[in-house]
C-alpha cells in the first residue's frame, strides 16, 4: 500500500505493515524529551502512577534538557531545575544536559540534533510543542503534555492518531538572495492560517527544500505547529546523513513517501516568488511583505530561540550587521553552548561574529536558553515589561508572548530582524545585502 | 444523566495557551496541590482586559464553569498547565467551534476538562454570566433564562477517558495498564 513518509514511520513504530490517515495506533517511542517547565510535572505524574521507585522505560531513550528559565533568581524556576537534576541522578540518565554543570547545553530543540538524538525513521515525543522541529531529520516528532509524557516515560508507548498529510512543494532552485527558511514557513502559515493544518502532517519537499542546510530545514519544521500541525517532516537526503552520521552511532532507517501516496492537499511554491516577510502582531499568520509592511517603528530586535537562534541564524544576522550600527536595543541569545562558542570561532568578512555584533552595538549576548521567547520570570533577559515593539526571530507573536500584555512582537527572519535593527523600522533586508 | 450547570465565560477565536496561562507561571508544578491551586487562580489572566476576569482579583476559584471559545481554542504550546489551570479554577467544560490538537489531547489525558465542539458560533450568541445547562449525554447546551437549546458535537471515545479521570485511570480500567 502506498504511504507517506509519516505513515511509514508510524507503521514501523506500531509494528504494522501499513497504516492509513485516521488510524489510532499504539507506537513505540524512540526518544522522549522533557525540560524544566514540563519535566517536574511529568516526573510528578510518573512517580504518582508508577511508584516512587519506578524506573523509566529505557534510560538511553530519555533526554532531559532544561532550557526555559535558567538564568533567573526565581526560586521556583531554580527548584524545577533541581527536580530535573535529581531525577537524572536517581535514574542514572546518560543524556541529561543540566544547567550550571559542564553538561549544560541550552535550548532543547537545538540540543537534540547537536547531541545526536535525532535520527531518520524514529518517533520522538517531547513535552514541548516545537518538538515538531525534528521532522527536519526525516523522523516523526511531536509535542505532548505532561500526562502523555509520563505514560511514555513509564511504558515507552503512546496511542496516537495517524495524521493525514499535506504536501508543500517548493521548487525552482535555491531561495533568492535575502530570503530564508523563516520566510518560506511564514509564507505558508500566512496562506494556511493558524489552524490550516490542525491534526495534519506537513510534508515539505522540492529542490528548494533540498538545497537548504539542516538548520534551515529545522526552522521550517519548527513552525509547523503554528499552523496547528501534528508534525512537520522533510525526507532525509545526503545533507541529513552528513549531519546525523557525525553525531550518532545508532542504526536508523530512512523513509521516503511513495510517489502514489495519498495527500489531503498539495500546494506548490516557486522559489523566485518568495520574498522576505514578517508576521505582524498578534498572530503568526498575519503575514506582510517586509518591503510593504508600512512604516512600522520598532523599539528592539531579538535574535534567539529554537526557531531563530541557531548558528546559521547568527551568521545571517552578522552578514547584515557587519560594518553598520544598530538603531535599537538588539538582544542576542545563542540557543546552545555550542552556538555560543561558535560566535568566537566563525569568521566572516575577516571578523568573528562576536566582533561584528560588538562593533554593530548589539547588547552583549546572553548565555544560552529560551530567554524571552516566551516571556518568563521578571528578570529574564530581553523580556518585555511595557509597550515595546520587538522584531524577533522567534516563533510566536501572541498577546503577551514575550512578557508584557501591552508589548507587540513581529516575527521575522534573522536577515529581516537585523536589517530592521539597523533602521529602527520593519525593513526588507535586501536593502543591505549585495 | 451527566449535566453541568453554571455560568459561561466568553472568549474569542485563537485563544492561545499563553493567554490561558502566561509562561511566567510555568514555574508552578501542577502535581503539587498548593501550586495547582495557584495555577487555577491565574487561569485566562493573559486575556486582554476587555474580556473581564475569569478568576476575580484576589480569588482562587472562578464563578464560571463553562468556557466558551471560537475557532482554534488552545493553540500554541503543549503546556498541560493550560487545561489544568482552567479545571483547577473550577471550569468543567470548554465549548468551542474548534480546538488546537495538543490542547484537546491534554484535556482528555488529564481528565480535567471536557473539550466539546459546538455547531454554532456561541461566542456571538451568549454573553459572559449567562446561566446554562450542558447535557453531555444529549449533546446540548440550554440557556436557562430563555430555554434556547444549542446542539453540541459528540466527543466520542474521548468522553469515556475523561469520565474515567484521564489517561492513566482509563488505561487501568480498560486493562492496558496494570
Amino acid at each position: 500500500m502506498a504511504m507517506t513518509i509519516t505513515e511509514k514511520i508510524l507503521a514501523k513504530g506500531a509494528g504494522k505493515k501499513s497504516v492509513s490517515a485516521g488510524d489510532n495506533v499504539w507506537v513505540q517511542a524512540d526518544i522522549l524529551m522533557t525540560h524544566d517547565v514540563c519535566g517536574p510535572g511529568t516526573i510528578g505524574i510518573f512517580h504518582r502512577e508508577f511508584g516512587r521507585d519506578a524506573k523509566v522505560f529505557d534510560r538511553e531513550r530519555i533526554v532531559l534538557a532544561p532550557d526555559h528559565y535558567i538564568f533567573t533568581k526565581d526560586q521556583m524556576c531554580l527548584r524545577n531545575i533541581e527536580t530535573c537534576r535529581t531525577f537524572a541522578a536517581e535514574q542514572n540518565l546518560p543524556y541529561a544536559y543540566i544547567p550550571f554543570t559542564d553538561s549544560y547545553s541550552g535550548v532543547c530543540h537545538v540540543t537534540l540534533p547537536q547531541k545526536g538524538h535525532c535520527r531518520p525513521g524514529e518517533i520522538m515525543f517531547g513535552t514541548d510543542s516545537h518538538t515538531c522541529t525534528h521532522g527536519a531529520f526525516g523522523q516523526f516528532a511531536t509535542g505532548i503534555g505532561n500526562t502523555d509524557a509520563a505514560f511514555v516515560m513509564g511504558t515507552g508507548k503512546l496511542l496516537i492518531k495517524v495524521p493525514a498529510s499535506m504536501k508543500f512543494l517548493v521548487e525552482g532552485g535555491p531561495l533568492p538572495r535575502g530570503v530564508m527558511a523563516k520566510d518560506v514557513i511564514l509564507q505558508i502559515i500566512g496562506d494556511l492560517g493558524v489552524e490550516g493544518a490542525t491534526y495534519r502532517a506537513m510534508e515539505f519537499a522540492g529542490d528548494t527544500i533540498s538545497a537548504l542546510s539542516i538548520e534551515e530545514r529545522e526552522t521550517i519544521c519548527n513552525m509547523a505547529i503554528e499552523a496547528g500541525a501534528k508534525n512537520g517532516i522533510i525526507a532525509p537526503d545526503y545533507i541529513t546523513l552528513d549531519y546525523i552520521l557525525a553525531r550518532t552511532r545508532k542504526p536508523f532507517t530512512c523513509f521516503a513517501s511513495d510517489a502514489d501516496a495519498t495527500y489531503i492537499s498539495v500546494k506548490k511554491y516557486q522559489a523566485k516568488d518568495l520574498v522576505p516577510v514578517v508576521a505582524l502582531p498578534h498572530s503568526p499568520d498575519n503575514r506582510k511583505n517586509a518591503a510593504d509592511a508600512g512604516d512600522i517603528k520598532i523599539d528592539r530586535a531579538y535574535i534567539g530561540s529554537c526557531t531563530g537562534g541557531k548558528i546559521t541564524d547568527f551568521i545571517a544576522a552578522a552578514e547584515v550587521l557587519n560594518g553598520r550600527k544598530v538603531a535599537v536595543d538588539t538582544f542576542l541569545v545563542p540557543s546552545t553552548t555550542e552556538v555560543a562558542a561558535q560566535f568566537d570561532q566563525i569568521t566572516i568578512f575577516g571578523k568573528t561574529l562576536t566582533q561584528i555584533f560588538k562593533d554593530a552595538g548589539c547588547l552583549p549576548p546572553a548565555p544560552p536558553s529560551c530567554a524571552a521567547c516566551l516571556g518568563g520570570p521578571e528578570d529574564t533577559f530581553g523580556r518585555t515589561h511595557g509597550t515595546e515593539v520587538c522584531i524577533s526571530t522567534t516563533n510566536r507573536n501572541f498577546i503577551g508572548r514575550m512578557g508584557s500584555k501591552k508589548s507587540a512582537v513581529i516575527l521575522a527572519s534573522p536577515y529581516t530582524a537585523a536589517a530592521s535593527a539597523l533602521t529602527g523600522r520593519v525593513t526588507d533586508p535586501r536593502e543591505f545585502l549585495g | 444523566m451527566q449535566t453541568i450547570r453554571g455560568k459561561v465565560f466568553i472568549t474569542a477565536d485563537n485563544i492561545d495557551t499563553d493567554q490561558i496561562i502566561p509562561a511566567q507561571y510555568l514555574n508552578l508544578v501542577p502535581t503539587n496541590p498548593a501550586e495547582l491551586e495557584k495555577l487555577g487562580s491565574y487561569a485566562l489572566c493573559g486575556l486582554p482586559d476587555n474580556f473581564g476576569r475569569f478568576v476575580p482579583e484576589g480569588q482562587i476559584k472562578s464563578p464560571y464553569a463553562v468556557i466558551i471559545g471560537g475557532r482554534n481554542f488552545g493553540c500554541g504550546s503543549s503546556r498541560e498547565h493550560a487545561p489544568i489551570s482552567l479545571g483547577a479554577a473550577g471550569g468543567k467544560v470548554v465549548i468551542a467551534e474548534s480546538f488546537a490538537r495538543i490542547f484537546f489531547r491534554n484535556c482528555i489525558a488529564t481528565g480535567y476538562l471536557y473539550p466539546i465542539e459546538a455547531e454554532k458560533r456561541l461566542v456571538e450568541v451568549l454573553k459572559t454570566g449567562d446561566e446554562v445547562e450542558v447535557d453531555l449525554d444529549k449533546g446540548t447546551l440550554t440557556v436557562v433564562a430563555t430555554g434556547k437549546v444549542f446542539k453540541l458535537r459528540e466527543l466520542g471515545a474521548a468522553k469515556e477517558v475523561i469520565d474515567n479521570g484521564g489517561l492513566f485511570e482509563h488505561a487501568r480500567k480498560s486493562g492496558m495498564l496494570k
